[in-house]
């Protein structure tokens, strides 16, 4: 346990996460990789517990702990090998609720917060087009304000929760000729009449239903906008900082869970007469990737520390997950090849993580997009303010 | 009803077991602890008791301060107090007389030990604090429900199960069966919160010194390489087991 970030409590938490998953997760996890769909009984199980509370007001039931709990609920799902399964949790709890509690006022949070906590409604964030999802400032859903409501028109694609979520956060152009300062973000129920959606198949995360979403002259009324009209842009922006640390810490995990598994593979397998973690060739490789994990996990801690404190660490978090995903498709690929034709069989997990890891560096902004950024502020001390 | 269940800290039972100090003590290093198995039945138990008739439960462990997260472990389950007896855990009788005084001092109506722990597998513990506190004892126990002062148990024999029926104040020995693993709890976010408010107190030992010392631990021998026979050489097969294990 490294001390200077984790208390008593914090690992009772993880041990309680742990035993947890293993009781109530893990046995579903094949089932629910092949049916690519998470059976409704464990987000209640996981509201009951208080996990999708950790990091919210306890006015609306949360427990408004400090983001080391967060910290623990990502890595801990890393490590039962269903990056779809993760990413299902992750994305309620930390993309579609981040923004209720950010952006919602009081009714929007008692109708959509509190259930998101208890594990009775499932939330997604949709900003992604189908004709673009680096150029967040170009996308072309648009939300035409007509008299007490809006109506929204459009298409969202790549949604996590994007099928089987109750409730959906969007982010639409309100004023289309302003750019980046004409979009807003509106919260809408599944079943609003001229909302439909597509599931999408994919090379990895098979557990999670990600979703193309159409809207149809979909009729919002007004006071399901979140948060004031035209801020969009740097709403978003703002919560790019702490989604951009989770999706480092989730790299970080699974390339520890990755680098836990081989060892263990490589203190049991054979070959010349010795188990295969004697071979230079091979021990040198687990040094160099555990040094590389380590880096960017102890990195990941100070930036969650700071992000805590309530910093504003947009270049530390892009940093973070520009190099923790980039680690972990290495370090994964390597263990993957540690245990050799094993390491490519479905019955083993090393082939599942593979293809899980290589979402990292293209989800919530792509690599080079984050390079694009960091090289903004380093060379050009370009400035990002959170939005007010 | 006054409950306390006592809490052994042991190795998780995957637990890698090795030895340091010539073989006389167990190597902690890496090693991950949890509530011994047995206790955890009964702590289960008596959350039973604690939600459908009241009663108080309190946890106690004779340990080190590295034994706290298991005792909190046990208040996030839904325990009211815990207590640490500021002492290494040697043998069961210097553990028994710590636990005794506990007993004594709390007025506890019924005690729930674990039949036996899994590290040093003793056994005594839950026999000598009956003794040593005059209460009823029920070893083995898998089953125990409290009427009043009235207590119906029922326990494992060899073969087959014997019911009891006895009075407070008690003390069993349990392990599965007075829960079923389904039934173990893992701690929510709340109990985990709630169990730092509640109290741990660390009481000193009353001065027992230990009459027996470790000379040495062994493992068991390292098992040999496995031969593979083929289905089709049942002939090998018995030649083997005849020549060469000379068991048939
Ligand atoms: C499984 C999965 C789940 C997802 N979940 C969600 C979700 O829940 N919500 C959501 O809103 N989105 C989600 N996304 C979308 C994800 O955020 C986008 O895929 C990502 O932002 C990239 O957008 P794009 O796919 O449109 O690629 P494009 O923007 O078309 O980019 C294509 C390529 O061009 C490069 N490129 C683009 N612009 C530049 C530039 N200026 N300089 C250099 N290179 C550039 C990109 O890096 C990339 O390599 C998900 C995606 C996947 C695959």
């Amino acid at each position: 346990m490294n001390t200077m970030y984790f208390t008593e409590e914090h690992q009772l938490f993880r041990q309680s996460l742990q035993d947890f998953l293993k009781k109530e997760v893990v046995p579903h996890i094949d089932k629910w990789e092949k049916t690519g769909t998470i059976e409704r009984f464990i987000w209640k199980k996981f509201g009951d517990m208080g996990f999708f509370g950790l990091n919210y007001p306890e006015q609306y039931g949360g427990l408004n702990l400090d983001l080391f709990y967060t910290v623990i609920f990502l890595e801990e799902l890393q490590k039962i090998n269903s990056g779809g399964f993760a990413a299902a949790m992750w994305a309620h709890a930390y993309l579609a609720m981040t923004h209720v509690n950010k952006e919602g006022n009081h009714e929007i949070k008692e109708k959509y917060l509190t259930p998101s906590i208890t594990g009775d409604k499932i939330g997604c964030l949709c900003i992604t087009e189908p004709f673009g999802g680096s150029d967040v400032a170009g996308m072309r859903t648009t939300a035409e304000k007509k008299g007490d409501t809006y109506v929204l028109n459009g298409s969202k694609t790549f949604i996590t929760n994007g099928i089987y979520s109750d409730y959906l956060v969007v982010a639409a152009k309100t004023n289309p000729d302003a750019g980046h300062h004409g979009m807003s973000i509106f919260i809408l129920d599944r079943d609003t009449k001229g909302v439909s959606a597509t599931k999408l198949d994919k090379l990895g995360w098979r557990a999670s239903d990600t979703g193309e979403i159409a809207f149809d002259n979909v009729v919002v009324p007004a006071n399901q906008l979140m948060g004031e009209e035209g801020k969009g842009f740097p709403y978003i922006m703002q919560h790019f900082a702490l989604e951009r640390l989770i999706m480092g810490i989730n790299a970080h995990a699974r390339a520890e869970f990755a680098l836990e598994y081989a060892l263990q593979y490589m203190s049991e397998r054979t070959a010349f007469g010795k188990t295969i973690d004697k071979f230079q060739a091979l021990r040198h490789k687990v040094a160099d990737f555990y040094t590389e994990m380590e880096i960017c996990k102890e990195f990941n801690y100070s930036v969650a520390y700071r992000l805590n404190k309530g910093e504003y660490v947009v270049k530390e978090a892009t940093m973070s997950k520009l190099q923790s995903t980039k680690m972990a498709d290495e370090v994964i690929y390597g263990c993957l090849q540690f245990l050799g034709g094993y390491g490519y069989m479905e019955d083993y997990p090393l082939a599942r993580l593979l293809r899980d890891s290589r979402l990292g560096p293209i989800g919530g902004g792509t690599s080079e997009i984050l390079r694009e950024i960091i090289a903004k502020m380093v060379i050009d001390k370009k400035d990002y303010k959170p939005a007010t | 009803m006054k409950i306390l269940v006592c809490i052994s800290h042991v190795p998780d039972t995957t637990s890698k077991i090795n030895f340091t100090d010539g073989d006389t003590k167990f190597d902690t290093n890496g090693v991950q602890f949890v509530i011994n198995p047995n206790d955890e039945f009964g702590l289960t138990r008596a959350m039973w008791f604690k939600e459908k008739q009241g009663a108080t439960v309190d946890v106690v462990n004779v340990g080190g301060p590295e034994t706290e997260p298991t005792l909190r472990k046990a208040l996030a389950i839904g325990a009211d107090g815990a207590i640490r007896v500021n002492t290494t855990a040697t043998d069961g009788f210097a553990v028994a007389k710590q636990l005794a005084d506990v007993i004594k001092n709390g007025s506890y109506d019924l005690v729930i030990a674990g039949r036996e722990s899994i590290d040093y597998n003793g056994g005594m513990v839950p026999g000598m604090i009956a003794g040593l506190t005059n209460a009823n004892f029920v070893n083995n126990c898998i089953s125990l429900e409290v009427d009043g002062t009235n207590a119906k148990a029922v326990r494992e024999i060899d073969g087959g199960k014997e019911t009891v029926s006895t009075t407070l104040p008690l003390v069993i020995g349990g392990q599965k069966g007075l829960v079923e693993e389904s039934d173990l709890r893992i701690p929510n976010m709340r109990g985990i919160m709630m169990a730092r408010q509640k109290p741990l107190t660390i009481v000193e030992p009353n001065g027992i010194t230990t009459e027996t010392t470790t000379v040495k631990f062994e493992k068991p021998a390292p098992k040999g390489a496995v031969k593979l026979v083929s289905p089709d050489n049942l002939d090998e097969l018995v030649n083997l087991l005849h020549n060469e294990a000379k068991v048939i």
